[in-house]
Order: structure tokens, then C-alpha cells, then sequence
């Protein structure tokens, strides 16, 4: 274990009440400057994963340090910026009182504050939008907004769950592109979870492949695609190569999964995989 | 203007803010002006009794005369529903915030609550005469104000509790307390509740101060000068007073709802907007 990581988990495990075990030995470390995409079936345990090291839920057993210090203490230290699925936008606030809200709970003044902001519009490119309300956005520029609030006061480490999950093609690959300008100008590190393989790879520098049942990491695999990517990325041959990979990975996670869980994982797996 | 004869299309804000405003009211109003008239001719056709039924003209022509005595009982039984609109919301309001701070608290209190809520309040208008004093306005106050209480404490208890979780979350995240949560979502996100049981309780407020003056009143009231115009079959003049009664129901319901406009600006639902 590194003293650098920004975050390292070991032997993480999360049991709900009623016998679901959610994830079991979790062992990961993210360096700083890191995108690590985090990817598997549906109740693998993702967003679970991703809410222990928010420190919104806590784990059964096991550490997990953030920046060297407990993730408890990093929330206090305000070190997260979070993106959920749905954008969480507060409607009685205008998109840029919206994006300021963790500059006001600094205690930032209002001065420096609006000049944050307006920053940030430029970044995700919503100049113009600041005195609209959320619901006046479409899902996209929601989004994106909330993506300009996680940023705007630079956290050690974002973490997305899976933020462009109900957006439609086009918008998703113009939105992760997007991503990758702002991680490599701000620098931050960020966890990141998908159910697409593409955005996956697309955007990470290493993927985790997770299985369920329990909830486990099946298999990491490195992203050596060259930066910045961009459109031409997705038709390199190693990008696909790599999402090759990565699927091969899940299919295997999916049969491991099954063997040690026979009744359970037959039932599931039957019902997905034809 | 270069082409003459080409109508000037109206600045878009225009129809908006006015026109439409106008358009959209000239049914309501139409009916209105009919439902009188059709009155009017079938109380004068049919040569309807007046204790049955006045006619519009002759009632507005008693309100004409009797406005000095409506106007005081008018603001007598104001005076009764807003004091006890004031406290009742009030006391509600506060009730809301500390069952929503302290869950056990309202699991053990809401059931008792709601079946309250659900109590004919009005039923105990002559109890309440009797303990707060039969001609004061205080015992009216205290029936429209106990009617106030629970539609707005139960709204603003829902509006309170039902944040999505990750709204809360967010606010974790950012390492909120508790206050801060519930200044910057939980009012918030109550504030159309809050609203809902205002407008409520503006209704009940007239009835409870009404209800209460008919089993004895501040004399003067409206409550007490309907009963007493009844009783001496003044029939024009008790349905002025019911005129009266009404009128100000609607302009203190009106009041409250405009007042939510003004504050709710920015909700979805009073924009037009994209509806979620
Ligand atoms: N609060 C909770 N209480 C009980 N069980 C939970 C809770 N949250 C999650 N779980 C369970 O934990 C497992 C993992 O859930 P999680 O939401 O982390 O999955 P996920 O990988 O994010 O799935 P998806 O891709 O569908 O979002 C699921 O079986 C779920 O039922
Ligand atoms: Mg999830």
C-alpha cells in the first residue's frame, strides 16, 4: 500500500440488512491524477462501492483512506465532489447559485464566488444559462451543471456515479469527451461508474471489472490508450482491442460469480445472459 | 411604417403578460354576468318569496345601504379568521419543524395528529364560547386557529420529509449539518406545501370564525348579524352579510395565493415551463 493513493481500499466488505452482501474483499488503490472507471452488472455493488468511499454509506468491515485520512474525515475536509445519476439540481435556485452552492457552504465570498461560477459555466460551456432554472435545461446541460458544482471548488477527488446513464448516444460521447478535456485541465482524480463499456474505456485509465453476488472485483485492466483521446480514439484498434477485453472480463466475472453462488447466480445470469 | 396596411405584430411579452391574461378571463367573467342575470329574471318570473331567494338587485342595493354595519361586522370577523389564521399556521408551522427534527417524536405523535385532523372541529365552537368567553373574539380566534393548525402542520411535515435522499446526500457530501440542510433544502422544499395548508387554512379560518359567531358572537359580527337578520326576516340583508362573508373569503384566499406566486417564482409548476 502507497502512502499516495488518494484512495485505497482494503478488504472492504458491505453486508445489508437481510442478508444481501453488497461487496466482499475489496482491495483497490487510485493514484493521484487517476480516471478509474468502475463497471459490472447491475447490483454488483457499484454504486455501494462508490457511496463507502463518499462516506454516505459505511462499509461492514474494512479501511478505507482517503488522501491519509479516514473517508469520514474527508467528507468533513470537503474533499468529495459528487455527481449522481439524476443531476440533483435544487429548482429554487438559478443554475448558478446551483453550481456556487459548495462555494457558499465554504463560506467563500459572494465576489469570489461569481467569478467561480461564471468560470465554471465557460468550462461545461453553459455561458448564458446561469439565470435559468434547472428545470428549463435539458438532461444533458442538467448535467453538465452538475458537473460544473462538483468541480467549482477543485475537491481532491470526484466521484460520478454513472452520470450519463439516461442520456441518449450523441449526447453521452460529446459529454465524455467533454469529461476528459475538464479531468486533464483540472487535474483531479476521479472514480467514475458505467454500464457502458465504450465510455469505460473510452475515458479510463483503468477499468475495474466487477461481478456480483457477492459483489467483488473480477479484474482490472489498463487502459494504454494515448492522451488527450478524443474522436479518432474511438476508432483506434486498440480501443476496441480494449472494450474486447473488458467484456471477455465481465462475461468471466459473470461465470465466477455463478460457481461460487450456484442457486442464486443460475437464476440471475439465466434471466440476462441468453 | 413601411407596409402600411400590415397589422404590427404585438411585442411577444405583450400577449403574454396581458392579453391572454384578458382573453383567458372573459369566460369567467361572461358566466358570471349570465348567472346573475338568469338569477335576477328567475327570482323576478317566477315571483320567488325573498326568504327563499332575493334578488341580486335588491341585495346589492342592501349592501348599499347597510355598509356601515357590514363594514364593521365585516372587520370584526376578519379580525376573528386572520388572528386565528396567524396563530394556527404559526403553531402548526413550528409543530412541523419539531416532529420533522425528531422522527420518534412524530411516529409517536402523527397518528393522534391526523385522527384530530380529522375531528368536526367546528362541533366545539359552543365548548370554546364557553371557556373563552362568548362575546370576546377570542374564542373565535382559538376555533379558526385550532382548524388552521393541522392541514398546515401535516403539509408542512410532508414537504419537510419528502427531499429525495440524494438531495440530502448532496448536502452530506458537502459535510451540511443538520440546520443547514433544513434552511437550504428542507424549507425550500417545503415551501408549495407550506403554501397548500396556507390556502387551506385561509378557508377554514372564515368558517371557524363564522361557525363560532353563530353560537354567539362579538355583537356587530357577521356571524351574529346573519343569525339576527334571519330571525327578523331581514332576507336581503342576512344575504348581503353572506355576500360580505364571502367576498372576503375569496380575497383572503386570493391574497395567500398571490403572496405564493411571488415567493414560488421559481417553481415549475407557476412558470409554465417544463413540467418536471
Ligand atoms: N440501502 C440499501 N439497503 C439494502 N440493500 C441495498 C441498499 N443499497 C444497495 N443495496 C443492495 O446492494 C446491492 C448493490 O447495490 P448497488 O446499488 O451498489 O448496485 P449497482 O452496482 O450500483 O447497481 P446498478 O448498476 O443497477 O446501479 C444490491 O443487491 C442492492 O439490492
Ligand atoms: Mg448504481
Amino acid at each position: 500500500m502507497s502512502g499516495s493513493a488518494v484512495v485505497s481500499l482494503s478488504n472492504v466488505t458491505k453486508a445489508f440488512g437481510g442478508g444481501v452482501t453488497a461487496l466482499q474483499s475489496i482491495d483497490l488503490e487510485v493514484q493521484p491524477g487517476e480516471f478509474v472507471s468502475l463497471i459490472g452488472p447491475s447490483g454488483c455493488g457499484k454504486s455501494t462501492l462508490l457511496r463507502i468511499v463518499g462516506d454516505l454509506v459505511e462499509p461492514t468491515s474494512g479501511d478505507v483512506v482517503v488522501n491519509g485520512k479516514s473517508a469520514r474525515q474527508a467528507r468533513l475536509d470537503r474533499e468529495y465532489g459528487i455527481v449522481f445519476q439524476d443531476s440533483v439540481l435544487y429548482d429554487w435556485r438559478t443554475v448558478s447559485k446551483n453550481i456556487g452552492l459548495p462555494l457558499e457552504l465554504l463560506g467563500w465570498d459572494r465576489s469570489k464566488r461569481a467569478d467561480r461560477v461564471r468560470e465554471m459555466l465557460e468550462l461545461v460551456e453553459l455561458q448564458g444559462f446561469g439565470d435559468h432554472r434547472p428545470w428549463q435545461l435539458s438532461g444533458g446541460m442538467q448535467q453538465r451543471v452538475s458537473i460544473a458544482r462538483a468541480l467549482s471548488f477543485s475537491p481532491a477527488l470526484l466521484l460520478m456515479d454513472e452520470p450519463f446513464g439516461a442520456l441518449d448516444e450523441m449526447t453521452r460521447e460529446r459529454l465524455n469527451a467533454e469529461v476528459l478535456r475538464i479531468w486533464a485541465r483540472s487535474r483531479s482524480t476521479v472514480l467514475f461508474v458505467t454500464h457502458s463499456i465504450p465510455e469505460a474505456v473510452f475515458l479510463s485509465t483503468r477499468v475495474v471489472v466487477m461481478s456480483r453476488r457477492p459483489g467483488r472485483i473480477a479484474a482490472i485492466v489498463d487502459v494504454d490508450l494515448a492522451q488527450p483521446r478524443g474522436a479518432d480514439t474511438r476508432e483506434d484498434a486498440r480501443f476496441f482491442e480494449l472494450v474486447t477485453e473488458v467484456r471477455d472480463r465481465l462475461r468471466e466475472g459473470g461465470l465466477d460469480a455463478d460457481r461460487t453462488a450456484p442457486g442464486e447466480g443460475e437464476l440471475v445470469v439465466g434471466g440476462e445472459t441468453p | 411604417m413601411t407596409t402600411p396596411g400590415l397589422v404590427e405584430p404585438l411585442p411577444p411579452g405583450f400577449l403574454n403578460r396581458f392579453g391572454r391574461g384578458l382573453r383567458d378571463w372573459v369566460p369567467a367573467v361572461l358566466v358570471f354576468v349570465l348567472g346573475i342575470l338568469f338569477w335576477e329574471a328567475l327570482v323576478r318570473g317566477l315571483e320567488i318569496q325573498n326568504f327563499l331567494l332575493p334578488a341580486p338587485s335588491d341585495i346589492v342595493e342592501t349592501l348599499w345601504v347597510e355598509r356601515d354595519q357590514l363594514w364593521t361586522a365585516a372587520s370584526i370577523t376578519f379580525r376573528e379568521a386572520l388572528g386565528g389564521w396567524i396563530i394556527g399556521c404559526s403553531l402548526g408551522f413550528l409543530a412541523a419543524l419539531v416532529l420533522a427534527r425528531w422522527r420518534l417524536l412524530s411516529t409517536a405523535l402523527m397518528p393522534y395528529a391526523v385522527a384530530a385532523g380529522a375531528i368536526p372541529i367546528v362541533a366545539f365552537a359552543p365548548i370554546t364560547n364557553n371557556w373563552f368567553g362568548v362575546t370576546g373574539l377570542t374564542s373565535k380566534v382559538v376555533i379558526a386557529a385550532v382548524l388552521c393548525f393541522f392541514p398546515v402542520m401535516v403539509n408542512t411535515l410532508k414537504g419537510l420529509t419528502s427531499v429525495p435522499a440524494s438531495a440530502i446526500e448532496l448536502m452530506h457530501s458537502y459535510a451540511a449539518g443538520e440546520f443547514t440542510i433544513l434552511r437550504r433544502v428542507r424549507l425550500p422544499n417545503a415551501l408549495p406545501y407550506v403554501f397548500t395548508g396556507l390556502k387551506v387554512g385561509t378557508v377554514l379560518a372564515m368558517i371557524g370564525a363564522i361557525v363560532g359567531d353563530y353560537f354567539g358572537g362579538a355583537s356587530g359580527s357577521l356571524g351574529v348579524q346573519i343569525q339576527r337578520w334571519t330571525g327578523i326576516f331581514a332576507f336581503e340583508e342576512a344575504w348581503a352579510g353572506i355576500v360580505v362573508a364571502s367576498v372576503i373569503g375569496i380575497l383572503f384566499y386570493g391574497s395567500v395565493a398571490l403572496a405564493e406566486r411571488r415567493v414560488m417564482a421559481w417553481h415549475p409548476s407557476l412558470r409554465g415551463g417544463r413540467p418536471e
